[in-house]
């Protein structure tokens, strides 16, 4: 039998460090989509909570560390790193290899990420455990927060070369900016 | 410009699709007459003052808003769901 070599989408353009920043690539293993049908969203949270240990998160924000439950949109949300339980009350689409995600950490993280994004980054606003699904250079994608410096990045998979990219000028742009103000 | 999106708080403009007035929200029966239609797709009140917007926060939750806000001052006076907004 043919064993596929398993490929992930930021494969040979991650790990970097530049500057202040690493940024490294996430491989949050199975993923799926949940949407809950109408009035179902309760019931699919509780089923969730007794399967899984975490329930189905409030709009723009993500529940537990692994597995964990991550709003990604209007009455939608991703399980990460647990397979998909029996949700009779919900739509559950795999979303495994779907997106390229990275964690970007360092003194200049929000600086960097603040070059890309226009979402109020401060830590009075955009606290741990903080997502939001929002614009990252010219791709729509989700930013979470991890910890003070440490940010999750994440696009569809197909944009991958075009993230690493992104965050890449962004923090050589950092990166060229400190040494020049020595 | 900041578009208070109420599943998403305050975002940039640059996060949202601009599709037109909510008279777009207010669809004639299919049997209503030429003038109704005509009306709905072509009709356009010009105000100076307060008016009532379509938005799509695409590059957020996906949700459809109504915006109002003030063709004279450019003030944003808040948003609903579409789903929710009488047109
Ligand atoms: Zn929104």
């Amino acid at each position: 039998m043919v064993n596929l070599i398993a490929k992930t989408p930021c494969a040979g353009l991650l790990p970097k460090t530049i500057g202040t920043v690493t940024v490294t690539e996430v491989n949050a293993g199975q993923m799926t989509l949940l949407a809950p049908h109408r009035g179902q969203k309760k019931a699919v949270s509780d089923a969730l909570k007794s399967a899984v240990g975490v329930g189905f998160p409030a709009p723009n924000r993500c529940l537990g560390t692994a597995p964990r439950a991550m709003w990604c949109g209007q009455e939608q949300a991703l399980l990460i790193g647990a397979a998909c339980p029996e949700l009779a009350g919900a739509a559950c689409v795999d979303h495994s290899d779907a997106w390229a995600i990275v964690q970007i950490d360092g003194a200049d993280a929000v600086a960097v990420l603040a070059r890309l994004t226009p979402l109020d980054l401060r830590a009075t606003e955009f606290k741990r455990g903080h997502t939001a699904r929002t614009l990252i250079g010219h791709m729509t994608g989700g930013i979470t927060r991890l910890g003070a410096h440490s940010f999750e990045v994440m696009v569809m998979r197909s944009m991958a070369g075009t993230l690493v990219h992104d965050l890449t000028q962004a923090a050589e742009n950092m990166a060229a900016r400190a040494l020049q103000g020595r | 410009m900041r578009l208070p999106c109420p599943i998403c708080g305050e975002r940039d403009r640059r996060e949202f699709y601009y599709q037109g007035h909510a008279t777009l929200l207010d669809r004639p029966a299919a049997d209503a007459d030429a003038g109704a239609w005509d009306d709905y797709v072509h009709n356009r009140d010009n105000p100076a003052g307060e008016t009532r917007d379509l938005w799509h926060h695409e590059a957020g939750c996906g949700a459809w808003i109504v915006v109002t806000r003030n063709t004279v001052t450019h003030e944003v006076l808040g948003a609903v769901l579409a789903e929710k907004a009488k047109s």
